[in-house]
């Protein structure tokens, strides 16, 4: 890409607000076109904010990289979406014109805003981002017998991520980012419904006092699913940095299919969030039938925006699985591998073999929408139930993807700080396995009320609790890693976030099993309690063991250490606020709080509870906020960490930061345990 | 010697603190009111589970907050941990005990189960109809109500059904929770145990006003159950006497709320699931295969008695159920359709 089409941070901002006026102007004026007449009411519209939001950002990255990588692919996806529904328009009113109909081809309201036609052109968008940015052609060329080029290893600049980079490195680091710009979507829009449950300006009746009920549904449904995206994102960025690192190899095996993956989410996050700009939908984030047959379009913006992302995870997990099984380096037999690269093939495994039945399911659905296909009609001889069994054969098994990498995070680093070989390291990797297999049986525990078959509820309640067993071994192994160790002094940032980690998925563990026994499900299904114990295994599965490895693999990749000062405030402040906040939930939950409500009856005495989890919910967005500073201040700082500043035996350390291009100059051999701290004259590799 | 002092020292903490969080837990009050038999089994094993919680918490904390203070090190010390890489004793130890609590758990949770679903032949029945958004109840004495009264100390078997979509049955002092699908028929079962009123409340999101359907639920004592039962039939009986040939609208636009047309069919002319009746009667009205009618008295009638039987063109075919209304209060509803100007 060209310097020369930089214009400055400055003048780029300048661009977002002019961008967001414009297309803010231009909702306000297409919508008073289509209705005829014109309200100021218009200016509160959420799809043209959507739209100034949109056209804000492609003016913000105008601005900052000119007509290159994301803005471009961007720009072809809006063309290309634009395209496709026109095409679908003009078909239809060729049919139409030939059966002797009476609409008008620029009649918006009967053609322009038709369901067929967006969701077709959504479709042709997503395609065209891939093409405009640029991640298909080599493949093309291969077609075509033209030679390509290797475009790495190159020195990354700033700009290098804003655009295709076959780098593993590179790739890694634009999923991060991603994954934390995405988390912090979710965040707001969490933080935005949170503030209207702690309202209650009316105090008798019905009180919405900031948002509408569409909206408010709407915003909690794709809370959900934002955050499932950026913990799939933040998984693949720190796999995707790491694993190749770990293992001695120069890429993941196939660099342009990783490109391919990583790329592929951001026309997928921009379907998702465009849902808002279509009516939004109020299924929450599961989606079921058949409610979301009556759903806005919104809805279907939704499905198709998850099952492009689908692609993403698919991919990814092949990719890493062949890398982890074909590219280790010399002596790293398998059970020599750091035991993160364990966790991450056992949740590749699930990725690469669950990730098409939610793709299905959705798939089902919105062709229901669209076709009028059955599959989940009573009345037509299909069946809702079915859905729900599709759906959460991946969606329940997706919930170990997202933790057992952060579990993996906490067995890898937990030596480095205890100074003392991981207790149990095959029994620890053996549980990964052993949780990723289990997790394959107890989908129908979230479908004990459903109504589905009686005899199915008792089977899938042992499959259930045995998820315990493997979960448990990881618990028992980090304590006796603990014991008798030489901790740490300093108490370092990322332990802290590792023994947040621990504590906070202990409570997260603890509270499943009420869920797992049916009769105690029958009352916390689908309460407040749920909402607590999942949001528990999350943070603690993966938030806490994510934050541990941003801080402590940040040097790595920067040469620069995150300031340890706003590092403790980050955590100090957020882990008891999360703590408050979930636990508050589980209580409420237990006395009759339903989830996935936008107003509740005041006679249940909740609100100041409600103040209390919305005063909490602010207090993890601003440490969060405190790391996103600590990030800005510690890249602007001079002060270099180039060493193996962590003392830590692994590869990636023995070498300087930040981490050269070609990762390694020479490729190393295992001659260790990966673990073997205080065991005098062992080394893991020789370099 | 050290490790076993610090062992010891450890197991009596995890002890104490089990112990003490238990309490704690115990004091807290973490349900509502226990007010059906089914709650019954079912707090027995939430208590199991509390006590679970408890000591697994400890097992786990202690150890983990002990280490971080005592194997710390001090101001000043360097060197490395003890190497012990491992004990094939303890992890076996650690994955069967579990193993075996689990499998309990299991065995005890299945039997939990089939007492909370335990049946008794005597039991009354009432016919729950969910719709987007609000609740009614039918009681097979042939009338319905918005409320759900029940007598204490007898066990009524509920039959969910859903108009629309899927909705949740949930009276949180009841504990239990069934959810209501449409085109299916499922069944809960419930003997409440202590006079009072509760809310039923849809625990399944099922569209924009999800949170507010919400419907009283009222436990009463036998005797006064009875008198409820008898004033009921009577008003329903009275009132079906009257309507008998005097259709009135007023009764019409009670219906059109609680028989859930209005999930589907607006009065103002809002575009819904179903065409909206604002002006509807006498209008003509075109239909999914072409042919155009005028919407009579008697086209009404089939349209409500057989919703198959015509598709209005744009709306989709077989979206309403057949709601099996009797004659009069069809009468009802069609007088109060000629009301919408």
């Amino acid at each position: 890409m060209k310097n020369s089409s930089s214009r400055g941070f400055i003048t780029s901002l300048l661009f977002l607000v002019g961008g967001l006026v414009a297309g803010l102007l231009l909702g306000v004026i297409l919508h008073a076109l289509t209705t005829g007449k014109f309200s100021a009411n218009y200016f509160t519209d959420v799809p043209s904010w959507m739209l100034g939001f949109l056209v804000g950002a492609l003016a913000f990255f105008y601005g900052l990289l000119g007509y290159n990588g994301v803005v471009r692919g961007l720009v072809w996806q809006v063309v290309g979406t634009l395209s496709g529904a026109a095409f679908v328009t003009l078909v239809r009113w060729i049919l139409d014109t030939v059966g002797g109909g009476e609409y008008t081809l620029f009649d918006l309201r009967n053609y322009g805003l038709s369901e067929p036609a967006w969701v077709f052109g959504g479709l042709v968008g997503a395609l065209s981002f891939m093409a405009g940015v640029g991640a298909v052609g080599d493949w093309f060329k291969w077609a075509k017998g033209d030679e390509t080029h290797d475009h790495h290893p190159e020195e990354p600049t700033w700009r290098t991520y804003f655009g295709v980079s076959l780098d593993h490195k590179v790739i890694g680091i634009q999923y991060t980012m991603t994954s934390l710009l995405m988390l912090s979507v979710g965040g707001l829009f969490a933080l935005i419904f949170r503030t209207e449950l702690a309202l209650r300006l009316k105090p008798d009746g019905p009180s919405m006092d900031i948002i509408s009920l569409n909206l408010y549904n709407s915003l909690m449904s794709l809370h959900g699913m934002v955050m499932i995206v950026s913990i799939l994102l933040g998984i693949a960025g720190v796999i995707n940095y790491l694993v190749p690192l770990l293992i001695g190899a120069k890429d993941m095996a196939f660099p342009r299919m990783n490109a391919f993956s990583y790329w592929v989410t951001i026309p997928a996050a921009v379907l998702l969030l465009g849902s808002l700009g279509f009516g939004g939908f109020d299924t929450g984030w599961t989606g079921y039938p058949p409610l979301a047959t009556r759903a806005p379009l919104g809805m279907q913006m939704f499905y198709l925006g998850v099952w492009v992302a689908g692609w993403s995870s698919i991919l990814g997990a092949l990719n890493l699985i062949t890398t982890v099984l074909r590219m280790r380096a010399k002596g790293m037999t398998a059970f020599k591998m750091p035991i993160f690269v364990w966790a991450s093939l056992a949740t590749s495994l699930i990725s690469l073999t669950a990730t098409q039945m939610i793709g299905l399911a959705f798939q089902l659905s919105m062709f229901q929408r669209l076709f009028g296909m059955p599959f989940f009609d009573v009345a037509k001889g299909g069946n809702p139930i079915l859905f729900q069994h599709l759906f959460w054969f991946y969606s329940h098994p997706v919930v170990y993807v997202f933790v057992l990498p952060g579990l993996g995070v906490i067995s890898e680093l937990l030596p480095v700080f205890v100074r003392k070989p991981l207790f149990g390291y095959k029994w620890v990797a053996m549980s990964s396995i052993g949780i990723a297999l289990v997790g394959f049986l107890v989908w129908a525990h979230h479908m004990f009320t459903s109504g589905m078959n009686e005899y199915l509820r008792v089977p899938f309640m042992y499959a259930t609790l045995l998820v315990a067993v493997p979960t448990g071994v990881k618990f028992f192994s980090w304590v006796a890693t603990l014991w008798q160790g030489k901790i740490t002094r300093e108490m370092p940032t990322p332990f802290l976030f590792l023994l947040g980690g621990i504590v906070v998925f202990l409570l997260g563990g603890l509270t499943g099993p009420p869920n797992a026994t049916v009769a105690t499900d029958l009352h916390l299904h689908d309460t407040y309690f749920i909402v607590g114990h999942f949001h528990d295994t999350m943070f603690g599965g993966y938030i806490f063991p994510f934050f541990a490895a941003l801080y402590y693999w940040f040097p790595k990749a920067t040469g620069k250490r995150l300031n340890e000062t706003l590092g403790k405030w980050h955590f100090w402040l957020m882990t008891p606020s999360f703590l408050i906040l979930t636990l508050g939930m589980m209580r409420i939950g237990l006395l009759g709080m339903r989830r996935r409500i936008a107003d509740f009856d005041p006679t249940l005495g909740f609100d100041a509870w409600h103040v209390i989890l919305t005063i909490s919910a602010f207090g993890i967005a601003l440490a969060v906020l405190i790391f996103f500073f600590n990030i800005y201040k510690t890249l602007k700082s001079s002060e270099k960490a180039t060493g193996n500043i962590w003392d830590s035996r692994s590869p990636e350390w023995q070498v300087p930061s930040p981490m050269p291009a070609y990762n390694y100059e020479k490729e190393f051999e295992v001659v260790g345990e990966p673990y073997d701290y205080g065991l005098p004259g062992s080394t893991y590799v020789k370099m | 010697m050290q490790n076993s002092r610090h062992f010891v020292i450890v197991g009596i903490l995890v002890i104490l603190v089990a112990v003490l969080v238990n309490m704690g837990l115990d004091a807290a009050q973490l349900f509502p009111v226990k007010a059906s038999i089914q709650a019954v089994p079912i707090d027995w094993m939430f208590d199991l589970q509390i006590k679970a919680i408890s000591f697994f918490f400890a097992l786990i904390m202690v150890p983990m907050v002990y280490s971080l203070v005592v194997f710390r090190r001090k101001p000043g010390e360097t060197g490395e941990g003890a190497h012990f890489e491992g004990h094939t004793g303890l992890e076996i130890t650690w994955t069967t005990i579990p193993l075996i609590l689990v499998i309990g758990l299991g065995y005890l949770g299945a039997g939990n189960l089939a007492e909370v679903r335990a049946v008794d032949p005597q039991a009354m029945d009432v016919t729950v109809v969910g719709f987007q958004w609000g609740w009614r109840f039918d009681y097979p004495q042939g009338f319905s109500s918005n409320k759900l009264y029940l007598p204490v100390n007898k066990q009524v078997n509920l039959t969910l059904q859903s108009l629309d979509v899927i909705h949740s049955f949930w009276v949180p002092e009841f504990r239990v929770k069934q959810d209501l699908v449409p085109g299916e028929t499922n069944y809960l079962r419930i003997t409440p145990i202590l006079i009072g009123e509760y809310k039923v409340r849809c625990a399944e999101i099922c569209g924009a006003s999800h949170a507010y359907m919400e419907s009283p639920v009222i436990v009463v004592s036998q005797a006064d159950y009875d008198a409820w039962l008898s004033e009921q039939v009577a008003a329903a009986q009275a009132a079906e006497a009257a309507a008998a040939g005097k259709p009135d609208s007023k009764r019409g636009a009670k219906l059109y709320e609680e028989k859930g047309c209005k999930a589907c069919h607006s009065l103002d002319g809002a575009a819904g699931v179903g065409p909206t009746w604002k002006g509807l009667f006498g209008s003509n009205v075109e239909l999914a295969d072409g042919a155009t009618v005028t919407a009579d008295e008697a086209f009404l009638v089939e349209s409500i008695k057989e919703p198959g039987a015509t598709v209005v063109k744009g709306y989709p075919a077989n979206a309403m159920p057949a709601l099996g209304l009797k004659d009069t209060e069809i009468a009802d509803l069609i007088e109060f359709i000629k009301t919408l100007k």
